[in-house]
């Protein structure tokens, strides 16, 4: 989908969520500015800690204390950080609905499914009782779930991990929702479990219409499913491309490095090009850019000032200032920088 | 890194390990029999040694229990173990102490596998004084040769686990593994809790590793991109059995088992030109307590007939030299053993 034509959904601005804690206040998300289209899926990636979920998190407010959460989440012309809970519930899992990691924690125990979704249709339509039971059905059909009608009277520990996901999917989807929130929706599953859970998640965008964000690690994943692309880094989006353009060429030091730490196809039993050094600690990031200490590419002006995240063509944006002088990926060594 | 030679280091026939599930009350008063989860049901397989062998599978398919079975962490039910022409199955007291020594394993979570209160030095103290290698005068020297050897930071020793971040952990994992100075490693998905970014790092000192100390490495994971990437030879696993083994080149340009053949399907290709629509296989694994009969795939197999239902496929060449499978799509090439020497050299 060309950005120029489509419509926004959702907008963040400036973006943040800090956590005031006894060691001091950790800035989880520091200042995310993004958008996302109708009917797009946009893949929001990065390491453990870099702040994606909390990211996800935020947009509905399910932050908890001593989390604070500031900025502007404009849905559909509302900030949704300002709205009243009662407003904000309308909604939450309403137009916008979530889907987590953990099926097993994420669902009721103690409800079987059948209660689980009518629940859902109960706040957010106007639907009889009957219809209600009559559209639970149809929705774990729709998900992919086999004799739907008997399922629906089973608990969540009698579904195996990939149907448990299918049947938070159902649930998410009860209220017809425009945006999808995905949380590692696959990270705990098998693999040929997970290409069928993110082949019926595609589909069901097309056929629903939905905007989706999905919060991965997983490159391959962002690959095979998203149309667009954000890379987070120590809480702040450092790069945002079409997927197609990203993974061709890199415009961010840091999303050169995590593509090339991927083992390849080709290259067998050669020593990979990791990335230096570890994640940096919230609580002390490094003056200037954040991946400036690991970096290859670093030079004088990265350790001055932080980069804003800017357009660099028509289609993409980074935050580095040598986004123009990275290699193609997998190209060794990178090359010497005078400082 | 060539394996010096083709020679079987360790020899695995036939293993099988059971576990019983504890019965609810109230199948005991229905008279239902004790159930059991067929965790591994024959598995037969050689370790070359200087090779690095995959272990690829799903989540149940006996991968980790294998893991443990051959350093005796489980005792196997039945089969054979045979290491350097030695029955591991039936070592008892020093001589499976002396087995360990040269059979080390790194496991998955290196937090849940160090002991939280001991600091790195004690780790490995302790290693090298149970299996008297140094005196204990050339104790601290040697451990500070382990600490560089994987990287790690010379004060290191003085910290406790908590400290160190996970790709620390696991270095620390595999430094305590390597002070006893083994032949064989077998680590069990030992980069899977690691960021990529980091994973990259413990991967490529294995490989540097391996070479400087000729080791020989079964290495267990999920991850087919990274099993692709280190080993010689893969091994793929369903439901308690090998059901493909090949040079780690013809099992991912030409997979026979349909299983491998989904595996590599539903693995997401890093290109986002090369997107795929369709799901690459239906269906769920089924359940280690009731496995299906015949062959274990053949509920979800596209490609199955009558005979898939009723006979056990066993592992053997069945087209390419050098590549076995066990699927009855394919007829057994020859009655003759696997030549060894055949194999594609690494």
């Amino acid at each position: 989908m060309n950005p120029q034509t489509a419509t926004t959904l959702l907008e963040l601005r400036d973006l943040r969520t800090v956590f005031h804690t006894a060691r001091g206040a950790l800035t989880a998300v520091n200042g995310v500015n993004l958008s996302l289209h109708e009917g797009e899926v946009l893949g929001l990636v990065g390491e453990s800690g870099s702040g994606k979920s909390v990211t996800l998190r935020s947009i509905l407010r399910l932050v908890r204390p001593p989390g604070k959460v500031s900025g502007t989440v404009l849905w559909r012309g509302t900030n949704l950080l300002e709205l009243p809970e009662s407003r904000l519930r309308k909604v939450r899992g309403g137009e916008i609905s979530m889907i987590f990691q953990e099926p097993m924690t994420a669902l009721n125990p103690v409800l079987n499914i059948g209660e689980q979704i009518t629940e859902t249709l109960q706040e957010h339509t106007n639907l009889s009782s009957q219809d209600r039971n009559a559209r639970a059905t149809e929705l774990l059909e729709l998900v992919g779930i086999p004799s739907p009608k008997e399922r629906l009277k089973d608990f969540p520990h009698q579904f195996s991990g990939g149907m448990r996901q299918r049947a938070m999917i159902a649930i998410a989807l009860a209220s017809n929702p425009k945006l999808l929130l995905a949380d590692e929706p696959t990270t705990a599953l098998d693999v040929t479990i997970q290409d069928q859970i993110l082949k019926l998640l595609l589909r069901l965008k097309d056929t629903l219409g939905m905007g989706v964000i999905l919060v991965t690690h997983d490159l391959g994943v962002v690959a095979q499913t998203c149309d667009r692309v954000a890379v987070m880094y120590a809480g702040r989006i450092v790069e945002v491309a079409p997927a197609s353009e990203l993974f061709a060429q890199p415009r961010h030091a840091y999303t050169l490095g995590l593509l090339n730490s991927v083992p390849g196809a080709q290259s067998t039993r050669r020593p990979l090009i990791p990335i230096p050094g570890a994640p940096p600690n919230l609580a002390n990031l490094p003056p200037g850019c954040p991946f400036s200490p690991r970096c290859p590419y670093v030079t004088n002006a990265c350790k001055l000032e932080q980069p804003a995240l800017q357009a660099i063509s028509s289609t993409r944006l980074s935050a580095c200032i040598h986004f123009d002088r990275l290699e193609p990926v997998n190209a060794q060594p990178p090359p010497e920088v005078q400082p | 890194m060539k394996p010096s030679d083709h020679t079987p280091i360790m020899r695995v026939r036939d293993l099988t390990k059971t576990f019983p599930v504890a019965s609810s009350g109230l199948d005991r008063v229905r008279g239902l029999p004790a159930k059991s989860v067929k965790a591994l049901t024959g598995v037969s397989l050689d370790l070359l040694r200087g090779e690095t062998l995959g272990i690829v599978g799903e989540s149940g398919c006996g991968k980790s229990t294998l893991a443990r079975c051959l350093v005796r962490l489980y005792d196997a039910d039945s089969g054979t173990l045979e290491y350097d022409g030695t029955n591991v199955l039936g070592l008892r007291g020093k001589n499976l102490r002396s087995y360990n020594r040269r059979v080390q394993m790194v496991f998955q979570d290196p937090f849940s596998s160090l002991n939280p209160r001991m600091t790195v030095g004690q780790v490995l103290n302790e290693a090298l004084a149970v299996h008297r290698l140094r005196s204990s005068r050339e104790i601290p020297g040697r451990i500070q040769e382990l600490l560089e050897l994987v990287g790690l930071p010379k004060d290191a020793s003085e910290r406790l686990p908590h400290e160190f971040s996970g790709g620390q952990r696991q270095r620390i994992g595999i430094a305590r593994a390597l002070s006893v100075e083994p032949e064989t490693l077998i680590a069990d998905e030992l980069v899977s809790a690691l960021d990529v970014s980091v994973q990259a790092q413990v991967v490529n000192l294995l490989l540097e590793l391996q070479e400087r100390l000729h080791l020989t490495v079964m290495f267990v994971a999920h991850d087919l991109r990274l099993v692709r990437h280190i080993s010689h030879r893969v091994a793929v696993m369903y439901l308690g059995r090998i059901v493909e083994l090949s040079s780690t080149e013809k099992l991912f340009s030409s997979p026979e088992h349909p299983y491998t053949q989904a595996l590599l399907r539903a693995a997401p290709d890093l290109d986002p030109s090369r997107k795929n629509t369709l799901e690459a296989v239906h269906g769920e694994l089924p359940s280690p307590l009731n496995p299906p009969s015949g062959c274990a795939f053949h509920p979800r197999c596209p490609k199955a007939f009558e005979r898939c239902t009723l006979e056990v496929p066993k592992l053997e060449a069945r087209g390419l030299e050098g590549h076995e499978s066990a699927c009855f799509l394919y007829e057994p090439s020859s009655k003759f053993k696997l030549n060894l020497n055949l194999l594609e050299k690494p």
